[in-house]
């Protein structure tokens, strides 16, 4: 800001330009992906929105393992709501979102009175509530088995252009546009007031509370909006592979999300995302192409073993300090003011 | 009816010891170490295939198979305390993250050495015993063996606690780390004696029940969640309260298991810790809030 107008809007361009170049890449990277890799595309796109709704919730202090099972009550929600009441499935999706996002506010009433290390354990006993239900009651959760032939997302018919969801490459591009949008309603939601006060209600939480913020309403808040885009990725899981079953979504699930967003970083709303492309690039194209198949977690966790010992603060730090020394190369500012909380 | 309530006390006795074996273990690293080590489950299952190897696999007695499995994993609890615990101390989710880390790896390890299928170890005796001299009520000398060497080594870990100068050391390390490092205590070697022994409690519980469960490299995932009820049932920190919420839980998962089903005593297990996470979030026995 301090550099003057002209500056300004040279940034602006190269954001603009940034911008325009990771959509034509996003647009373009199913073309160059063989079949299978673009169904690994797809659950990548989907596990973003998983991991960046994540991080929303990590922004007021609280790790939940209990994540991937509301992922999961935004599918079986959404499943049921075709399969047992006809819904379509465009408007089921979102009321499996809303559903998750439901069950959150019914869970923050017992979970927030716990902060750190009790949450954790908390969020986890009520996923697994949750999840030995859906194992327990087949009607109407299916049992063990869980519920299949979930209906497809329906063809879209533009004129004389028929849209099959049923094609990996454009149901690519259905979870880009909606997750998407949703990653930015989250990125803007972080700037707006109600973001910066889940940022003091972390850091400062006896503060916020002194002057009149209460720190209950808006952790419970922060875990009812990142439910809803969990339960919206469940959605689009469960649309896409057309089965939903309690072991999907289990705490080895989460212990994956737990791994994005800690090799990422959670500082800024990109760490997420890099770790869970990152990882997902090493896991799925590196490691399967070297051919150690059974050999894969032991990769994983010795990633993230080293991940924790080396790079605490997560890969977004190395996007930061190679920004300062391309800054320092062109004497401007460094983007560090920027960065959230630091003014 | 008598007789299936005596029998399922008698199965319910059983559960209770060696749960308690885990959890004490799980509890007294917490306790020293502020590390929530989510690899506890992996190091049970650890001691469980030291006993596959040594004993299934190369015929050698069965306690010498037990004994190796206490040695390897207080090992790999030393292990791990070195490696990965002592740089993270200052990181209250480092260890716990690491740990997971550290899970993945010995998850692989025992798939690549033993595969995935459920290994049958055949127990060392078939003996039963009568319980209470009544013939329907009966108490295999397998599971006998682990409630003996529950109440034995939990027995000698009170007294070390209680007794020995290290034993003091730690406990004052679990209370106040600061204070007891102004003492002059050494803060990695409690680290390390806790572990080795939180580890070992761990490896020789999956190894004397290796014969009486089915051994794969995944069967951790349900000993981590029992630890998880016990140690908030029973007061994080608190030793005693993880012996008394063991057996609280066994009673009441073997009882569910019994008269209802599995499932649902999963469920009003995990239903009574977050309970007491509501009600009384230190738990049955726990003085001091350590998160």
């Amino acid at each position: 800001m301090r550099d003057g107008g002209s500056a300004d809007r040279g940034k602006a361009w190269g954001w603009l330009a940034g911008l325009g170049l990771l959509c034509a890449a996003l647009i373009a990277l199913p073309h160059l992906l063989s079949y299978s890799q673009q169904e690994i595309a797809v659950f990548l796109v989907i596990n973003v929105l998983l991991v960046v709704s994540y991080r929303l919730l990590t922004l007021t202090g609280e790790w939940s393992l209990g994540h991937v099972v509301i992922m999961g009550v935004g599918g079986y929600a959404s499943a049921l709501f075709t399969k047992a009441l006809g819904v379509p499935v465009p408007l089921a999706m979102l009321l499996g979102a809303a559903s998750a996002a439901a069950t959150a506010f019914v869970l923050a009433f017992p979970l927030f009175r716990m902060k750190g290390f009790y949450f954790l354990i908390g969020s986890f006993a009520a996923g697994e509530v949750i999840r030995l239900l859906w194992k327990r009651f087949r009607v109407p959760f299916g049992g063990p088995k869980g519920l299949k032939l979930i209906p497809s997302f329906p063809d879209l018919e533009i004129g004389a252009l028929t849209i099959d969801f049923f094609e990996p490459v454009n149901y690519y591009y259905l979870c880009l546009l909606v997750v998407s949008i949703s990653v930015f309603i989250l990125y803007r939601l972080e700037r707006s007031r109600i973001g910066l006060t889940f940022h003091a209600v972390h850091w400062q939480d006896s503060l916020a509370e002194s002057v009149g913020v209460s720190t209950w309403r808006y952790r419970t808040l922060a875990f009812v909006i990142a439910s809803f885009f969990a339960g919206l990725s469940g959605a689009l899981l469960a649309h896409y592979i057309g089965t939903v079953n309690p072991n999907r979504f289990d705490v080895g699930e989460m212990v994956f999300v737990l791994i994005w967003a800690i090799v990422g970083g959670t500082a800024t709303i990109y760490g997420p995302i890099l770790g869970v492309v990152v990882l997902t690039i090493i896991n799925e194209v590196v490691l399967r192409q070297l051919g150690f198949d059974q050999m894969r977690p032991l990769f994983y966790g010795a990633i993230l073993i080293a991940s924790i010992l080396f790079l605490p603060q997560g890969l977004e730090s190395l996007v930061g300090k190679a920004r300062e020394a391309w800054a320092g190369r062109g004497g401007g500012a460094g983007p560090e003011d920027q960065r959230f909380g630091a003014q | 009816m008598l007789e299936l309530l005596l029998q399922t006390s008698v199965n319910a006795i059983y559960a209770a010891s060696y749960m308690a074996l885990i959890a004490v273990g799980f509890v007294l690293i917490f306790g020293v170490m502020g590390v929530i080590n989510f690899a506890h489950g992996e190091l049970y299952m650890s001691g469980a295939y030291a006993v596959v190897y040594v004993y299934a696999e190369n015929q050698l007695p069965f306690f010498l198979a037990v004994a190796a499995g206490l040695v390897f994993v207080g090992l790999l609890g030393l292990l791990m305390e070195w490696a990965l615990f002592r740089p993270l101390r200052d990181n209250p989710l480092g260890g716990l993250i690491a740990s997971i880390g550290f899970l993945l790896i010995l998850q692989t390890l025992a798939v690549l050495g033993f595969g995935v299928r459920m290994e049958h170890i055949p127990p060392p005796t078939r003996e039963m015993l009568n319980v209470f001299g009544i013939e329907g009520v009966v108490l295999s000398v397998q599971r006998l063996y682990v409630i003996v060497a529950t109440v034995l080594l939990l027995g000698a870990l009170w007294v070390f606690l209680r007794r020995s100068k290290f034993g003091v050391a730690l406990r004052a390390c679990a209370q106040d780390a600061e204070a007891a490092a102004l003492q002059g205590i050494s803060m990695n070697q409690a680290a390390r004696i806790a572990m080795c022994i939180g580890a070992a409690l761990a490896g020789i519980a999956g190894a004397l029940t290796a014969p009486l469960v089915r051994t794969y490299p995944f069967m951790g995932h349900s000993v981590i969640v029992t630890a998880f009820i016990i140690i908030i049932v029973g007061g994080i920190g608190s030793l005693e309260g993880a012996v008394v919420a063991a057996v609280l839980y066994a009673m009441v998962h073997t009882f569910v298991t019994t008269f209802i089903d599995g499932v649902i005593a999963d469920i009003v297990g995990l239903l009574l810790m977050l309970l007491v996470l509501v009600i009384r979030p230190t738990g049955l026995f726990g003085i001091k809030d350590r998160a």
